[in-house]
């Protein structure tokens, strides 16, 4: 089954090049070593919350704000979609994605992906 | 005529945990399983008035079970008209003969008692399902026994269940690389069943005696499950070695009875051997945890046959070891309080007043009550009052708060607070 993986960090504007550097690299050995088990399906990283818009549809009008959906010290960062047999193998990868940003601890929300069947019977 | 009833009872209390850990193996729901069960046990007591008790109950309740499940994809498949794995893997034996009856049932409840306890889920659920599935209490009984509306249980016990189905928690025993730390968690799901019968707070108490009972049987089935874990023993041995003065530690119209005045004639002897032998086996070995040390010291209470022959010093050393593994301030409150009785008052005062300062106790009723008590015994009583009078306005709980008035009456002293 499909894990996302989304990656919560705090956005630490002193983090120096160095430190996006050892984040990078940490990065690359998780995907490689899930590139190399077959299980992996995708994993990007986003730009900071300062370049989020979000768009609500009130009455049929799209109200477009400036931010994120949420203000909170944590913000998604990134994710990664990984093919696992079941949660404790989902939570034993999700152990392994660096989530801190120059020393400030992050988190990951594991959210399984709602699959369809790939027969759907048309006059059921 | 034998009252079959009475048999089919006595079968689900035995039985259950282990025909519904069988069942959602097979079903992959929990949902399924417990209707099947149910639907089963609902069929014997017809089938065994008419037949006789078969000769393994619970092989009979098993496969009746499976055929009911098989029933139930089948009215599935109609609905959907989809394939439904459960009715091709019995497509071909659908009706369990003799001989399937008798085969011995495999034991899923190590897998069912991890999966119920299983991190990801709520604390509330974890409890809920255990004492479901495993000890076949009803939806009802626990709603009761945790003081909870029984739609807001039923309610967290559904969304555990579309959890555990959703996110694909697993049906198993855990890899080894996690075992000791999900094995922590299952034990950490029983004892708080166990402290939430014991603790003299509210409610039924025979419910709670259940609940406590309840928690003793489940812990013995993990021991079963998993013998030579010393953790497991060391669990078991302090709950037996708590529940042994559950007759001593109240009186009959409620009131709480500290455990140096308890009546120790009244300690179930029979528990607290079993306590104590499971306590000398399991610090037998190495890696010593949490619940061998705790169970160390409810057996060292055990084991003095009056209040006064309590060997303090041993229990003062099993706490410092404690707190040395386990930072907590109420293993730190504890150790204050056994070197207070080992040592000298002051000292243990002193070690009370700095835990004190650090804030994290100022609104813990019992470390008010405790420090009182020093107070107390130290002749200090203008300050014992004040200190159990902090402890009264914090507890919630009506029996400890008759007992803080208690006190507070005998120290003879008249105060406008009240």
């Amino acid at each position: 089954m499909r894990y996302m993986m989304l990656i919560y960090s705090q956005e630490n504007e002193a983090a120096t090049p160095e430190d996006m550097h050892a984040v990078a690299r940490a990065h690359k050995a998780v995907m490689d070593e899930a590139l190399a088990r077959g299980i992996f399906r995708a994993a990007d990283p986003l730009e900071a919350s300062s370049a989020a818009t979000t768009v609500r549809l009130q009455d049929g009008t799209a109200i477009v704000t400036d931010g994120p959906f949420a203000e909170t010290k944590e913000q998604l960062a990134g994710y990664y979609i990984l093919d696992c047999e079941d949660l404790d193998e989902a939570l034993a990868w999700a152990a392994k994605i660096p989530t801190a940003c120059a020393g400030a601890a992050g988190c990951i929300e594991i959210r399984p992906i709602r699959e369809f069947p790939r027969r759907v019977p048309l006059n059921a | 005529m034998h009252d079959h009833r009475a048999t089919v009872e006595a079968v689900f209390r035995s039985e259950s945990g282990r025909i519904i850990a069988g069942l959602i193996r097979v079903s992959h729901s929990f949902d399924l399983a417990e209707e099947a069960m149910q639907d089963a046990f609902a069929a014997a007591v017809v089938s065994w008035q008419a037949e006789g008790v078969p000769d393994n109950p619970g092989a009979w309740i098993t496969a009746t079970a499976r055929r009911k499940l098989i029933d139930y994809a089948r009215r599935e498949q109609t609905r959907r008209n989809n394939e439904n794995q459960l009715l091709y893997e019995y497509e071909s034996r659908s009706n369990p003969n003799e001989e399937e009856m008798n085969q011995p049932f495999e034991d899923d409840r190590l897998s069912l008692i991890f999966t119920c306890c299983h991190p990801a889920i709520n604390m509330e659920a974890r409890v809920g399902l255990t004492l479901r599935t495993l000890g076949g209490l009803t939806t009802t009984e626990i709603a009761r026994a945790f003081l909870i509306p029984e739609p807001t249980l039923a309610q967290r016990l559904v969304r555990a269940q579309r959890k555990i189905q959703q996110a694909r928690i697993p049906y198993q025993v855990p890899a080894p690389g996690s075992l000791p730390e999900r094995l922590s968690a299952v034990q950490a799901v029983l004892y708080l069943i166990f402290n939430e019968g014991y603790s003299a707070s509210s409610g039924d108490s025979l419910v709670r005696r259940e609940l406590c009972a309840e928690a003793i049987h489940l812990t013995r089935i993990l021991g079963e499950l998993m013998p030579n874990n010393p953790e497991n023993m060391a669990l078991l041995a302090l709950m037996l070695l708590h529940d042994s003065r559950r007759d001593a530690r109240s009186t009959k119209d409620g009131h709480l009875v500290p455990l140096e005045e308890q009546d120790r004639s009244l300690w179930h002897r029979d528990q607290i051997a079993e306590g104590i032998r499971l306590v000398e086996r399991a610090l037998g070995r190495r890696n010593v945890g949490p619940y061998q040390l705790q169970a160390a010291i409810a057996a060292v209470h055990a084991e003095a046959r009056t209040a006064a022959e309590t060997d303090w010093k041993q229990i003062a050393a099993l706490y410092a070891l404690l707190s040395a593994s386990h930072v907590s301030p109420i293993v730190s409150l504890n150790h204050a309080v056994a070197i207070a009785m080992s040592e000298t008052l002051e000292q243990g005062l002193a070690l009370i007043d700095g835990l004190g300062s650090c804030g994290e106790l100022d609104s813990y009723h019992l470390y008010h009550s405790a420090r009182a008590d020093l107070l107390r015994r130290m002749g200090r009583n203008r300050e014992a009052l004040e200190s159990y009078h902090r402890g009264l306005a914090l507890t919630t709980n009506a029996v400890e708060a008759r007992y803080l008035r208690r006190r507070i009456s005998e120290l003879g002293l008249t105060s406008g607070i009240e």
